[in-house]
């Protein structure tokens, strides 16, 4: 009783366990999920190239 | 750049002898890997990206992955479906290893794009490149011993294609006490060895220089550089 | 001109300026920003918590597709009976890599006896009514060739019947089939044949190949991961149960199931295998690979990460 008290305190607020989105495109299936990781990433990666690097003090 | 320094008159060559195998093996370690190469304290000008951070990040993450790792065999595989605090930690787990592998991949990336195997640097990429495929494995023995439906059906399913090549003769998807033994001890075992080997080449061979750099005049060098007798 | 510096060897790092760099700082700082986001995400997302199925909830929930397995086991056709290496003998089974045959060659080394291992002796071990006894004693006494007429008859009786329902099977000479995969069935149904397959005179257990396999040869678990998009036509390799991001790192290699001539061979897996292992090696090797190895140079994305460098030379 007391493990599934703490069971539900400790529940996701976001529960992905529900049915899964899935995008088709011709041959390619993929889940959202996985879209927006993969998206992601390339975001993250345009944006380590893009934005400036704070410069160091004291060069050289 | 040469790494060993000149042998000059029986003196040295006497002093080099000193100490056998252990003698040999810290002259070894230090000619390669001095102190200032191990641990720099300053880099090239020319790292100013924010795609450097991406190597740090994978390892961070790889440190949290083992660290919430050894938090669940703690108790055990009985634990993180059977209890709220198992299962918190068993997410933990399953994320820094999302994140683990999103880093890594980003930092894949750059590396490729940066070509950053150039200058006696192929075994950098190599052992990068050979980490990646341990992750992967690492990953998916990982995803086997869940102990959920998920688990079940992959095992189903990689069943065949380890089968197909041999492999699974061996390495049997459907025995989850191997499958355990693998993931929690031999892969993170190649893995983290081959993680050390890849940062300590970073750091024997420094950060690549940008294509196509020259380096700079020798009177420009020494100004920017005033450490060397 | 060009030729000739990249001819040249590159030069060493620390020819060049040098800038103050925290590296035990900026590593402190990712640790722990890793570790932040990661509680944060497993707060906020947990983790997928799909449910195993066992052969006691298969059984329950589709009692005929329980039984008609139960039966392809007994008289042999079923997929694992027929698998060939590494679970057993099947003339002509076992992937090949154009003429090479890993699969045979790695031989027999974890052997499954489907109609002894999922059905007869989990039987024979169970408390046996007596008319059970007797069925077990008439399959044992026969021939192969009888078995395997009692076992394909009863296949297709029950192939014909509503919903695959035993009970609804058109009388006919199916010998002791029906009494053996009704009790299989109860076993199972009681919990009882999930221990029994695992156990196998051991008392501590780690190995799920025999249950693994049997619930393979059903439709259940098949039909289960379809619905949760893991079908290898789905591209299921990649997918997590639920809307959980699964093995995005999996996509080439799940994706070569997908397309000709992968999609139609029956060496799909052997030659995909074969195929990953070649493109492994190349990733591993890509410093030393002509073209691909200049890649970076096309592209010029190196030209923005270094940017200030080269603003600096201009």
């Amino acid at each position: 009783m007391a493990v599934e008290m703490a069971y539900s305190e400790l529940a996701a607020p976001v529960d992905l366990n529900h049915p899964g989105h899935y995008v088709h495109w011709g041959v390619v299936q993929i889940s959202v999920a996985n879209l927006v990781v993969i998206g992601l990433m390339v975001l993250v990666f345009v944006a380590a190239v893009l934005l400036p690097f704070p410069k160091g003090r004291g060069r050289r | 750049m040469s790494d060993s320094a000149s042998p000059s008159g029986n003196a040295t060559r006497d002093a080099k002898r000193v100490g056998g195998w252990t003698g040999a093996a810290r002259r070894y370690a230090v000619r390669t890997l001095p102190p200032e190469k191990l641990l720099p304290d300053t880099q090239p000008a020319y790292m100013a990206s924010w795609i450097y951070v991406f190597g740090v990040l994978t390892v961070s993450s790889l440190i949290v992955a083992v660290a919430t790792g050894c938090v669940l065999a703690l108790e055990g595989p009985g634990w993180w479906h059977a209890s709220s605090v198992g299962k918190y930690v068993n997410s933990l787990h399953l994320w820094s290893v999302e994140l683990f592998m999103f880093f890594m991949v980003i930092h894949l990336w750059g590396k490729f794009f940066m070509a950053a195997w150039r200058g006696r640097r192929a075994m950098t990429w190599m052992t990068g490149a050979v980490c990646f495929l341990a992750s992967v494995g690492t990953a998916f023995t990982g995803y086997l011993v869940q102990q959920n439906f998920d688990s079940q059906w992959i095992s189903g399913q990689a069943k065949d294609g380890l089968n197909a090549v041999g492999i699974g003769a061996w390495f049997n998807v459907l025995d989850f006490g191997q499958m355990l033994m693998w993931h929690i001890v031999l892969l993170p075992l190649v893995l983290g060895l081959l993680t050390a080997w890849h940062v300590l080449l970073v750091r024997r061979r420094g950060i690549v220089p940008p294509i196509d750099a020259l380096a700079p005049e020798p009177d420009e060098q020494s100004a920017a550089t005033a450490v060397q007798p | 001109m060009s030729r000739r510096t990249r001819r040249a060897a590159e030069p060493d790092p620390a020819a060049f300026p040098t800038r103050p760099y925290d590296l035990l700082k900026e590593f402190t700082i990712a640790l722990v920003a890793v570790a932040v986001l990661t509680a944060g995400l497993a707060a906020l997302f947990s983790s997928p918590d799909e449910q195993p199925i066992t052969l006691a909830t298969w059984s329950a929930a589709t009692p005929n597709d329980f039984t008609a397995t139960a039966v392809t086991e007994l008289g042999g056709t079923s997929t694992t009976a027929q698998y060939g290496p590494p679970y057993n003998h099947t003339p002509g089974a076992g992937q090949k890599i154009g003429p090479v045959g890993l699969q045979r060659a790695a031989g027999v080394r974890i052997p499954v006896d489907t109609a002894e291992d999922f059905v007869l002796r989990p039987l024979r071990q169970a408390p046996e009514p007596a008319e059970v006894s007797a069925a077990l004693t008439a399959w044992t006494a026969a021939p192969a060739d009888r078995q395997q007429a009692w076992t394909s008859a009863y296949s297709d009786a029950l192939g014909k019947a509503p919903d695959g329902d035993p009970a609804k099977v058109e009388p006919g000479d199916y010998g002791p089939v029906p009494v053996l995969t009704s009790r299989l069935l109860a076993l199972a149904q009681a919990g009882a044949l999930d221990g029994q397959l695992l156990a196998q005179g051991r008392f501590y257990q780690t190995d799920y190949t025999r249950p693994m396999l049997f619930l393979n040869d059903g439709t259940y678990l098949a039909d289960q991961a379809r619905a949760q998009h893991l079908a290898g036509d789905q591209w299921g390799m990649m997918n997590e149960t639920g809307n959980y991001p699964g093995q995005a790192w999996l996509w080439l290699y799940t994706f070569w199931y997908q397309i000709d001539p992968f999609k139609t061979s029956k060496n799909a897996d052997a030659l995909i295998w074969a195929l990953m292992a070649v493109l492994s090696l190349a990733f591993v090797l890509v410093p030393f690979i002509p073209g691909v190895r200049s890649i970076p140079r096309w592209t010029k994305v190196y030209r923005l990460i270094w940017r200030q460098h080269y603003r600096g030379q201009r």
